[in-house]
């Protein structure tokens, strides 16, 4: 039988240490909504929503009383918008319609944020894609829940530099649009490589065309457990502290595997992923940097980081793979800039650069996340960050994204306030260089070569 | 059987597991395990508690118990009991 210490333990992670389940995020498929006639497409997509959805966030709430673990978000990702408007959106204005809609069913079943309004074009990018994508900075800046995300590559396809190039314009504009909110639609956008189709967080969270009907994906989080156990274990040798990291990262895990279970159970809809992240938020205790300070770096960006950076991830899969049936999603330490306090202290100290961000995100998910840079930063030149990051995760077959904010009117040095989960974030110097050539070349980068497997 | 956790942390005072137990044998709760410490004044039980025969749901129970803790001044909680044994037997 359990005893006074094992449930003393968890309910000190729950209370002091921030262990919270970070998401459920309810899948829908929207494919059986499309519908050459736009507004019988948008009724369609309004109806599945609200009924598939209807009891989502009251039974993430009755959760979260019965065992006593807080649910953070309660969310729904639909499939990609691109194919599901395709028949009926003549322009990018249609398309901003259906974001409307899935601003108002997400707002009567009250969750907090929608993700899906995607297109993936890790190849080439289809008419409707390009209607889509040219509508991402009028349906950010006029929803308050909708999040976009844009497959430009694969490891199997290449990168689609074309669509590269084009998402650097989006995400200037997608700033400008929102210029006196502190351009803060960028950070409902993201671009990716190798994109999940069950990743259950957001922005990035959509659901895939592999998918069923219906299905919950969860996301569990718990940076500041992780890090209280390695307070426990400091000047021990690194056997130990991979020990230690696994071991919390099963119970962490297991809380998602039975919340999932749960959710899955009372809402008679199929448990999908278990995603293993360690998710910051800007609450103190709550970071993943402070974890890399922990094991022994005075700043997150100091010489060893990616290394500790790696450690911290493989063994935080380890521990979180036996605890869960299936695991999937981004399943990685996450490493956003403004939504973690260790990491904001660490560019203000001048400890941390984007150079460095960039080669931690080789080892952990997801990549550059949550980076304000200064307005006036060119188009080619955070096309030419994208396209970084996109080689990363075409040539070490992982995800990778980015997801970066040129604040309009602010500059190097100056604060930019994102209010609540997504915290704020000083802005960061980029590389003043062009690449305007590099970027204006158009076209594809082929898919690399892995081994000589045949 | 369905079982519940209750926790009790704060201040020690007299009666404390008198009065959880009074509320639950009048609710058809029925007690399987009590542990129970005091460190530094602060009183911390657990309970592992069988709710299979009482006829409140657990968010009433919940609800109940944390307005009564309010009263004798400490925190009672009261979890079901799949949180602790998941994240603790493999």
């Amino acid at each position: 039988m359990l005893n006074i210490f094992e449930v003393n333990e968890t309910n000190k992670m729950i209370e002091k240490e921030n262990l919270d389940v970070r998401t459920i995020t309810l899948g829908i498929s929207l494919l059986d909504c499309i519908d050459a006639d736009l507004a019988a497409c948008n009724e369609k997509i309004y109806n599945k929503i609200t009924t598939v959805a209807k009891d989502l966030v009251k039974t993430g709430k009755e959760i979260e009383k019965d065992f006593g673990i807080p649910i953070v978000n309660k969310r729904i990702s639909v499939t990609p918008i691109a194919l599901v408007g395709g028949a009926a959106c003549k322009t990018s204005d249609d398309f901003v319609t259906i974001a409307k809609t899935l601003d108002r069913a997400a707002t009567d079943v009250g969750v907090n944020l929608i993700g899906g309004y995607s297109a993936l074009v890790s190849k080439g990018m289809t008419h409707a894609d390009e209607l889509l994508i040219h509508s991402i900075p009028k349906a950010l800046a006029e929803t308050d829940r909708v999040c976009s995300s844009v497959n430009l590559g694969s490891t199997r396809t290449g990168i689609n530099m074309d669509g590269v190039r084009l998402m650097g314009e989006i995400i200037k504009e997608t700033a400008e649009f929102t210029r006196d909110r502190e351009s803060v639609s960028c950070m409902k956008l993201v671009v990716f490589c190798n994109a999940p189709d069950d990743n259950p967080f957001m922005a990035g969270a959509f659901h895939g065309v592999t998918e069923a009907d219906a299905i919950i994906n969860v996301g569990v989080s718990g940076p500041g457990v992780v890090k209280t156990a390695l307070e426990k274990v400091r000047g021990e040798n690194f056997e130990v502290l991979c020990e230690t990291i696994k071991k919390t990262a099963f119970k962490v895990t297991r809380v998602g595997q039975l919340v999932a279970q749960e959710a899955s159970r009372r809402l008679q809809i199929p448990f999908g992923i278990v995603d293993l992240s360690l998710a910051p938020t800007p609450a103190v205790g709550d970071s993943v940097a402070d974890i890399l300070c922990e094991i022994g770096l005075e700043y997150a960006g100091a010489p060893g980081t990616t290394a500790a950076l790696a450690l911290l991830n493989d063994q935080v899969k380890k521990g979180g793979v036996m605890a869960s049936s299936y695991v999937g999603g981004l399943s990685g330490a996450f490493i956003p800039v403004s939504e973690d306090q260790g990491m904001i202290d660490a560019v203000q100290a001048g400890a941390l650069t984007l150079e460095k961000l960039e080669a931690m995100t080789c080892v952990c998910s997801v990549g550059l996340d949550m980076l304000a840079v200064p307005g006036d930063t060119k188009a080619t030149t955070i096309s030419g960050i994208i396209a970084d990051e996109m080689a990363i995760g075409m040539v070490n077959q992982k995800t990778t994204a980015v997801r970066i904010i040129p604040v309009i009117g602010k500059g190097v040095g100056e604060k930019v306030e994102f209010g609540g989960l997504f915290g704020y974030a000083p802005i960061m110097p980029v590389n003043p260089y062009s690449c305007d050539a590099f970027i204006g070349r158009g076209g594809r980068i082929p898919a690399p070569i892995h081994s000589f497997k045949n | 059987m369905k079982k519940t956790i209750i926790t009790v942390v704060g201040k020690d005072t007299v009666g404390i597991i008198a009065r959880v137990c009074t509320y639950l044998a009048d609710n058809g709760v029925n007690i399987l395990d009590i542990s129970q410490t005091i460190v530094q004044d602060y009183f911390n039980m657990m309970m592992i508690v069988d709710v299979a025969k009482s006829s409140k749901s657990h968010g009433d129970m919940a609800d109940e118990l944390k307005e009564l803790g309010e009263e004798i001044g400490v925190i009672i909680k009261c979890q079901r009991e799949e949180i602790f044994s998941k994240m603790h037997r493999i």
